[in-house]
């Protein structure tokens, strides 16, 4: 008889579960399947269901335990994935018109991985149409809504797999993260994401949006559960040329490790201007906890801090207008046939794509065309270094910065809508953070007045994955926000 | 009345460069924005950037080579399962030119 409390669990200890046989994994798919049933229709997270293949996927992980086969690391663990990643024979929109009902022939690394590791795959989850949004409400198919708050945003724009994680729709996800799309919409829901060290990751398979920026990240409701994920996708692959050849660890091993010593930078620009009261406090309160975990906290400013929208806001959109130069009507996806080649090419992007993508597309073909490279483009990439020396400058002082992870907690759907740069706005912690390409975390740190959660960012040098594994997992066992569940999704 | 960041006849040139043939009207919404947000990025042209390289990828690297072997690749009928129209085992498209 199936506990009625699996879907709760973590996927740490759903693997357990399945592998002292205490619940099949076909069990387990028939639960979220069933959850999913019930209540994706308020939440619309998914925008695809594989449930056939999820059963046939888990039939076999119950053959191989009862066969006393070796299980992998998550074995039986019901996983979706975020819609901009390549899976073979199951439908890929981006959430764009401009893929609608496209089925890619191969599988993204990260998703070879996951399979390879035992997991079961329910679907695929919602997104800010390519990736491009911090409310998920830029998707063609609807926007997600917040379990936490039908009425608001779940953030973006991996906001699908953060609802889908925190309503229990699913045990963990994978998302990507460009400018803080793992973190903020995490840190909207009240889950845990990750998003590695750039080159940590392998890229193959997910759709680009910005070359020099894009990152797979995993989001579970426990440190650990991120941690077990990062290690199964994590590593060198030779598809993804700029994929590093930097040895991963067993990030997990982390978790329960001390903190005592470990000296945090607290990013002074991440106090007060712009940010929620709500949240202001319960970075502090967090900072207090960590000071009991025996941290010691280090004031540190990182000056261009400021400059971080104004550069990420050039440089995303300029490598966003060259990568979906290949949406053009003529191997995959839409085509609205013109009168000749160049008529079928302006007409099939103008169909295909949303406002923010075409807004993107714009505002990166200005800054790359004659005349506004050196101004624009350029400039900005020479203001990505001075922001990637605030960081080094940091780290000589402390171990770890942490911030909150965004200004205010999850804000009303349609309220940002009408004003682009507002939305921009809201990444200033997360942007800065992908421009220098070190890994960070988001974990539930409080919640608002108004019952919304709120994260608290953290950072480390490049590759010490490790080391925010370590502090995450010693936070979150503090602290004990972690397992909250939704009260309308329990 | 200061000067706008983006005319619509800039707007205009930029779309056709991005292969974007947008309505008179969508262009306008979108020179409005373009031009909002252009103005705040002018807040860079205060920072002294002399003597600073750019960043194009945060951590060091170097273009990978590999052996050059053939190894298997994506089959043709896969690679045009997608296409929306297909001709002599090729990708069709309207013509380019007279």
């Amino acid at each position: 008889m199936t506990n009625t409390d699996f879907h709760t669990r973590s996927a740490c200890e759903l693997r357990e579960s399945v592998a002292c046989g205490q619940v099949s994994a076909v069990e387990l798919v028939r639960l979220f399947l069933g959850r999913i049933e019930k209540h994706d229709g308020r939440l619309n997270a998914f925008l695809h269901l594989c449930p056939e293949r999820a059963l046939a996927e888990a039939a076999a992980v119950d053959r191989a335990r009862a066969a006393g086969e070796p299980l992998g690391p998550l074995a039986g663990v019901p996983v979706a994935i975020k819609d901009n990643l390549c899976t073979r024979g199951i439908p890929t929109t981006c959430a764009s018109k401009m893929l609608a009902g496209y089925t890619p022939p191969y599988d993204a690394h990260v998703v070879e991985k996951l399979r390879s590791a035992g997991a079961v795959l329910l679907g695929k989850l919602n997104l800010d149409e390519f990736a491009m949004g911090s409310s998920t409400e830029n998707s063609a198919f609807g926007p997600t809504r917040n379990p936490w708050d039908l009425e608001r945003t779940p953030g973006g724009s991996s906001g699908g797999p953060a609802a889908a994680v925190a309503a229990c729709l699913s045990a963990v996800a994978l998302g990507s993260d460009t400018g803080g799309s793992v973190r903020q919409p995490a840190s909207f829901c009240g889950v845990t994401a990750i998003k590695p060290t750039y080159g940590r990751v392998s890229r193959y398979g997910l759709v680009a949006f910005a070359s020099s920026l894009d990152q797979v990240g995993p989001l579970g409701r426990s440190v650990r559960d991120a941690a077990r994920m990062l290690s199964v996708v994590a590593g060198h692959d030779p598809r993804d040329a700029t994929s590093v050849a930097t040895a991963t660890e067993p990030y997990e091993d982390e978790c329960g490790k001390a903190v005592r010593g470990m000296r945090v930078g607290v990013v002074q620009e991440g106090l007060g201007q712009g940010c929620d009261s709500d949240v202001t406090g319960a970075l502090a309160k967090a900072v207090d906890t960590l000071r009991t975990l025996g941290c010691e906290p280090v004031e540190i400013s990182l000056p261009h801090l400021r400059y971080a929208v104004s550069t990420y806001y050039i440089v995303a959109p300029a490598e966003a207008s060259s990568n979906l130069a290949r949406f053009d009507g003529v191997r995959y996806g839409l085509r609205v046939r013109g009168g000749d080649l160049i008529d079928t090419y302006g007409k099939t992007r103008a169909a295909g794509f949303g406002p923010e993508v075409k807004r993107r597309i714009m505002l990166g073909t200005y800054a790359l065309s004659a005349g506004y490279y050196d101004a624009f483009y350029l400039k900005a990439q020479k203001v990505r270094t001075l922001i990637w020396q605030d960081y080094q400058a940091a780290f000589a002082k402390c171990d770890v910065l942490v911030s909150p992870t965004a200004p205010t907690p999850a804000f009303l759907l349609g309220e940002k809508l009408s004003d682009p740069l507002a939305m921009y706005l809201q990444d200033i912690f997360t942007l800065p953070i992908s421009l220098a390409g070190i890994p960070a975390v988001s974990v539930p740190c409080g919640f608002s007045g108004q019952g919304l959660p709120i994260g608290m960012q953290v950072c480390a040098p490049a590759f010490m994955e490790g080391r925010l594994v370590r502090i995450a997992h010693a936070f979150e066992q503090a602290c004990g926000l972690s397992s909250r569940t939704p009260p309308d999704f329990s | 009345m200061t000067e706008p960041k983006i005319t619509f006849e800039q707007a205009r040139h930029v779309a056709d460069l991005a292969r974007l043939a947008l309505s008179d009207s969508e262009l306008e919404v979108m020179q409005g924005q373009l031009d909002s947000i252009l103005g705040y990025m002018a807040e860079l042209e205060k920072l002294d950037i002399a003597g600073v390289e750019p960043t194009f990828y945060s951590v060091a690297m170097e273009t990978p080579l590999r052996t050059d072997i053939n190894a298997a690749s994506l089959p043709h009928d896969e690679a045009l399962r997608a296409a929306p129209e297909q001709c002599a085992g090729g990708f069709a498209v309207p013509k380019v030119m007279e």
